[in-house]
């Protein structure tokens, strides 16, 4: 079955890195979008970590894109890291790379973030 | 040298995070006929995507409905045919426009037809007496010699 994502968010001034751990799905809705919505006011930068995502499919992305389009909105910067290379490679071909940078891991994610 | 397909064949719950089970056994049978990690990557995404489709709009999430899973093997193919019990899926696979997304002028999702169609070599959806299908096909090609 898919296993239930669990997030869990490490905030750091006007910095939240969203970790997230298992399938995202359309299930996830309240994983990914709900703790985005609980994020603190005074957020700027956003890291979403996928390190610990075996999978996600189409509806899970379309979650992502929702964060995306929030973000866009306040403003706030958002970088992913730790996704796979297939991932980086479908993030990419479904274009969310022209809304978001796409980095092998936290460390550069924090450089990207600035 | 094969000389008649090797078949193996799945029949799927219509719940999901069972296209799991079918993307892992596609996956499994792509590595044994020696395609390449991303060549079973794009497949097990592709395969997953169908599956959901015939889950969610071909059964329409009808729990006494089944999907069924063909796997065909031959020397040089694997072929993937995804089968529901109901009206099957709409056969257009729509361009997603992230930038639409992001305006809000598209939904979100409806990305899954994209993806198989990007994924597999062969793609081909079809209506038979018994439901719709997706046929998802893979060819051994340069991609997966090392």
């Amino acid at each position: 079955m898919v296993t239930a994502t669990k997030t869990k968010v490490d905030q750091s001034g006007d910095l939240a890195v969203m970790r997230f751990e298992g399938d995202i799905t359309s299930t996830s809705e309240e994983a990914v979008l709900g703790y985005y919505k609980k994020l603190s006011g005074d957020t700027k930068k956003i890291l979403l970590d996928f390190s610990k995502v075996p999978y996600l499919n189409s509806s899970g992305i379309a979650l992502v894109i929702q964060v995306l389009m929030a973000a866009s909105k306040v403003p706030q910067k958002v970088v992913c890291f730790g996704l796979s290379a297939h991932f980086v490679k479908v993030f990419t071909m479904l274009g969310l790379a022209k809304y978001t940078t796409l980095e092998p891991d936290e460390a550069a994610a924090r450089t990207a973030v600035g | 040298m094969i000389d008649s397909p090797i078949i193996t064949e799945l029949r799927l719950p219509t719940r999901l995070g069972f296209e799991k089970v079918a993307m892992n056994t596609a996956a499994s049978v792509a590595q044994i006929m020696g395609f390449s990690p991303d060549r079973v990557d794009d497949l097990k995404t592709a395969v997953a995507e169908a599956c959901i489709n015939a889950i969610e709009h071909g059964n329409e999430m009808n729990e006494l409905l089944g999907v069924v899973v063909t796997l065909s093997m031959d020397d040089r193919s694997l072929e993937v045919k995804i089968r529901d019990e109901g009206k099957g899926v709409p056969s257009d696979a729509h361009i997603p426009d992230i930038d639409r997304k992001m305006a809000g002028e598209e939904t979100p999702r409806g990305m899954g037809m994209f993806l198989i169609q990007a994924l597999v070599d062969e793609v081909e959806y079809g209506q038979e007496t018994t439901g719709g299908y997706a046929r998802l096909v893979i060819h051994l090609d340069a991609r997966d010699e090392e």
